[in-house]
């Protein structure tokens, strides 16, 4: 089919000088892409979304850092020690459901269960982490509604949480979904955007910890 | 147990809305029963409402648009009523209703009219134009445009239910924060357009997906005709600036809900960044209005002047400049913030060179007429009518770029007649000659040509009567949103503009009409060809209206407008090209997924807006479940069988071999 492109090289006026045509689907001449290229692609433009999404709190966060309105500064309360064992637990949590990838590869269903579960732990350790830290920090009268700073925190922080909670109910669903009906080609691909997912809330997270509790200490 | 929700909530004692509401809750009793009565819930239901087709959705969008820009325009005719009885009186609406209506107006007008008919063109026209059978994800598609219903069912609650926001299309803080608007009037514009938000988000993350990754072999982007290509900038700025609008209502939200502190006037808010973050979303999204419809016009005006677009490349290259530019000017709707005068220097620069690109495109369309043979068909004149109108909105948006000049006239009605000179010129003027131009592909058969030019004229000389005294007004320094006013000298200019809105009125009733007849008409307006303007690219290839799998066989593009040289090359040699092997299609499934989403999407909405915490749990756990119901399905995909397409094609064939030889025997 696409041979007609270099039989007729002449009868298209706006090749711009680039040789060869790519033929691969989705690119170039090759004809619609495989529902597999689809899905990643269509999904990794989510995720970008999410990123401009975040991008816009982060900015937030940095407008109004210092904003305290007489009250407690992060200097006052951020405890690095719990921030970098949540670090530890969500960059673990990755690792984890890197290895139900490969579970999956295998088709194996006890490590697959396995891995999510253990993904499922270190996920949902992390999130208690985070309620006790911002219930502690309410209790002590920092609470989102004390300064714009705070609201800037709750928010960023809050909003990173929201996001590993979705994606426990996420792999929950998975594992049920793999359970019941195996390692069907459309599992694979919804692993595939989980994992792209969970891989993205930790590059978040690299960032919330940097700006948000790295600098807010110093 | 129903929150805040009391029987006060229901505005008794105020005649407008209650008439309104009443003629809207009678025309949809009375619509619902002559469906149940008819028995035609079920195909409905069938093909419509659970439908994943592109081609149904593209059309429910622009359905729901015209809708909604029947209720934007009572708010205007109201609002130009009112401005011209109110001098020195206090008119007949009251400030708190005028407030609301200025509100919903622009808000149903940008949000539910403009948007929502641009996402319809393209859903409907991107996979033709692409040579693809569907977009890259169906149901999604759909849940997309049941998401966007969502929000249009809210804002159009807070008529009978509650209040509206009376903070203007943008809710500026301090004035929408709780303690300057208590009531739900805001948490009805934060829901819906929060909820209708994600729906346009998940539309353009399909199309942006469609666009790239879902193309008829040989098609390389420089094949790609302008409106795809248009179409791609549009969406690359929906997935870019469409986050930051949910994120900055979000902050509203939580200020309002849990006394947060982004924009308040206490605890260390900046309501200043509210502007620069809503601006950062809202002068990409007046981009992602515009380029669709310059992509209408590129098509319209290379088809009805006989001729390729000319300077197609020029023209990629200023709609991706454009693209890139419009995420670099948000600060020019508010210079008098106060960043000095070098931060204002530059914005007002970037401003201006937008025009660069913009005019690159006016001058390739008017070179494209220029010794072409123009055919004065219904959608060139909308073209012909937005090149004179936006070229003038243009210039006095340069004018407005310039700082010191903006200091004056920033927030007057110049301001009003300039967007409004943009928008309707532009968009509003693109989306009617889209649907006049694709209308006869949707339905096969074509719009009633009298009444559209006569909705033409109407329109295009009630816009001019309406808005030109606007920038005048604006010059003597009326600013806009006045309920009232003192001036004697601004009257006669407001009955002026006042008898415009009414010149469009007669063209929005010739366009009611013009549907009308033409359903009547629709033997004689019949388009049996598939090709009824003599089209140039790939969506004219087929029948009108198109299979469910659009293309039996995908097209093989082999250069810019495959269609116009195969044509050529058909007629000249007087022999139809041999038939392909045809073989059996999948296509989607329909879903329900859609509209259930988007109902507890309204539930959920609703019962945060009226404070009802349990209704909104339950709304939660019913999105949640709709979406595992979803993700356990087995089968996606129904399967057209071989026979059957062939069937379909074998028919299309004769009879396009028929009309071939009836061609060739005049000839």
């Amino acid at each position: 089919m696409t041979d007609a492109v270099s039989e007729a090289p002449g009868r298209d006026p706006y090749r711009i000088g680039r040789g060869e045509e790519s033929k691969a689907p989705g690119r170039g001449s090759g004809g619609p892409a495989s529902k597999r290229i689809v899905v990643g692609f269509g999904f990794w433009v989510f995720l970008l979304s999410d990123i401009v999404m975040f991008s816009a709190i982060f900015a937030a966060f940095a407008v109004l850092r210092n904003a305290t309105d007489g009250g407690p500064t992060g200097k006052e309360l951020f405890d690095l020690q719990n921030v970098a064992v949540e670090t530890m637990l969500l960059l673990l949590s990755s690792f984890t459901c890197g290895l139900a990838g490969l579970a999956l590869a295998k088709k194996s269903q006890l490590w697959f269960q396995a891995a999510m579960a253990a993904t499922f732990v270190l996920g949902a350790a992390f999130l208690t982490l985070e309620v006790i830290e911002f219930a502690s920090m309410t209790m002590a009268g920092a609470g989102p509604s004390r300064s714009a700073f705070l609201s800037a925190f709750f928010m960023l922080v809050g909003c990173h949480g929201i996001h590993v909670f979705c994606g426990l109910l996420w792999l929950l669903t998975s594992m049920a979904q793999v359970w019941f009906k195996g390692f069907t080609p459309s599992m694979g691909r919804r692993y595939l955007c989980f994992s792209l997912f969970w891989h993205a809330l930790d590059i978040i997270w690299v960032a919330v910890f940097t700006v948000v509790y790295l600098l807010g200490v110093i | 147990m129903f929150g805040r929700l009391t029987w006060n909530a229901i505005p008794f004692g105020e005649p407008i809305p209650m008439i309104a509401a009443a003629i809207v809750i009678l025309t949809i009793l009375g619509v619902s029963t002559l469906v149940l009565v008819k028995g035609w819930f079920p195909y409905l239901w069938r093909e419509w409402i659970t439908s994943v087709d592109h081609k149904r959705i593209g059309v429910m969008y622009c359905a729901l648009a015209l809708v909604m820009l029947l209720r934007g325009f009572s708010d205007a005719i109201l609002m130009r009523s009112q401005q011209a009885l109110a001098f020195q009186s206090g008119g007949y609406l009251t400030p708190e209703h005028y407030d609301q209506i200025f509100s919903a107006h622009g808000t149903i007008m940008i949000f539910f009219v403009a948007m929502t008919f641009m996402v319809g063109l393209m859903n409907f026209v991107l996979p033709l134009q692409l040579g693809v059978r569907d977009v890259a994800f169906p149901t999604f598609n759909s849940v997309g445009f049941w998401l966007t219903a969502s929000g249009v069912l809210l804002i159009n609650i807070s008529l009978v239910v509650g209040s509206f926001a009376r903070t203007g299309w943008l809710p500026y803080p301090p004035l929408s924060e709780l303690k300057f608007s208590p009531d739900v009037g805001v948490d009805y514009y934060l829901w819906g357009i929060q909820i209708s938000g994600v729906g346009t988000l998940i539309s353009g993350i399909n199309l942006l997906t469609t666009i790239l990754k879902m193309r008829a072999p040989g098609m390389n982007y420089t094949r790609m005709p302008m409106f795809c290509w248009t179409a791609l900038a549009a969406n690359l700025l929906i997935v870019a600036a469409f986050p930051i609008l949910t994120a900055t209502l979000a902050m509203l939200t939580l200020d309002r809900y849990l006394g947060f502190h982004f924009f308040t006037n206490d605890g260390g808010g900046n309501m200043m960044m509210f502007m620069n973050l809503i601006w950062a979303w809202g002068h990409p999204e007046v981009y992602i209005l515009i380029l669709p419809a310059f992509g209408v016009f590129s098509e319209i005006i290379s088809t009805f002047s006989g001729k390729p677009l000319f300077g197609y490349r020029s023209m990629v290259i200023a709609t991706m400049a454009i693209c890139i530019l419009s995420f670099m000017v948000w600060l020019h709707h508010f210079f008098t913030m106060g960043a000095g005068a070098d931060v204002n220097a530059f914005f007002g620069l970037m401003t201006m060179i937008i025009a660069v690109p913009t005019g690159v495109k006016v001058f390739n369309w008017l070179f494209t007429m220029f010794g072409g043979s123009v055919r004065f068909e219904p959608p060139m004149l909308w073209a012909l009518s937005f090149m004179v109108t936006f070229v003038i909105g243009g210039m006095t948006g340069v004018l407005l770029a310039v700082p010191p000049a903006d200091f004056v006239l920033h927030n007057s009605l110049f301001l009003v007649a300039h967007f409004h000179n943009v928008v309707i010129g532009g968009v509003l003027f693109g989306a009617f000659a889209g649907y006049t131009y694709w209308f006869p592909k949707a339905f096969g058969f074509k719009l009633d040509r009298a009444w559209g030019v006569r909705a033409f004229w109407f329109w295009t000389i009630g816009f001019y009567v309406a808005f030109m005294p606007l920038y005048f007004l604006g010059l003597e320094g009326m600013t806009r949103r006045m309920q009232h006013y003192d001036v004697p000298g601004w009257q006669p200019w407001l009955i002026v503009a006042a008898g415009g809105a009414f010149l469009i009125l007669l063209g929005i009733v010739c366009q009611i009409v013009q549907i009308y007849v033409s359903i009547r008409d629709r033997e004689a307006l019949a388009d049996t060809t598939g090709d009824p303007w003599d089209g140039r690219t790939l969506e004219w290839i087929t029948t009108s209206p198109p299979p469910a799998y659009n293309f039996a066989v995908l097209p093989d593009v082999t250069g810019l407008e495959v269609y116009w040289d195969t044509k050529q090359s058909v007629l000249k040699e007087g022999t139809m090209p041999d038939a392909p092997d045809y073989e059996a299609i999948e296509m989607p499934r329909n879903s329900p997924t859609g509209v259930v989403t988007a109902f507890f999407a309204t539930v959920t909405g609703f019962a945060m807006i009226w404070h009802i915490w349990w209704m909104v749990v339950v709304g939660l756990i019913g999105a949640f479940a709709t979406f595992v119901v979803f993700a356990w399905r087995d089968k996606m995909e129904y399967e057209i069988g071989r026979d059957e397409v062939v069937r379909i094609e074998t028919d299309v064939r004769s009879q396009r071999a028929e009309r071939l030889r009836q061609r060739v025997e005049t000839a």
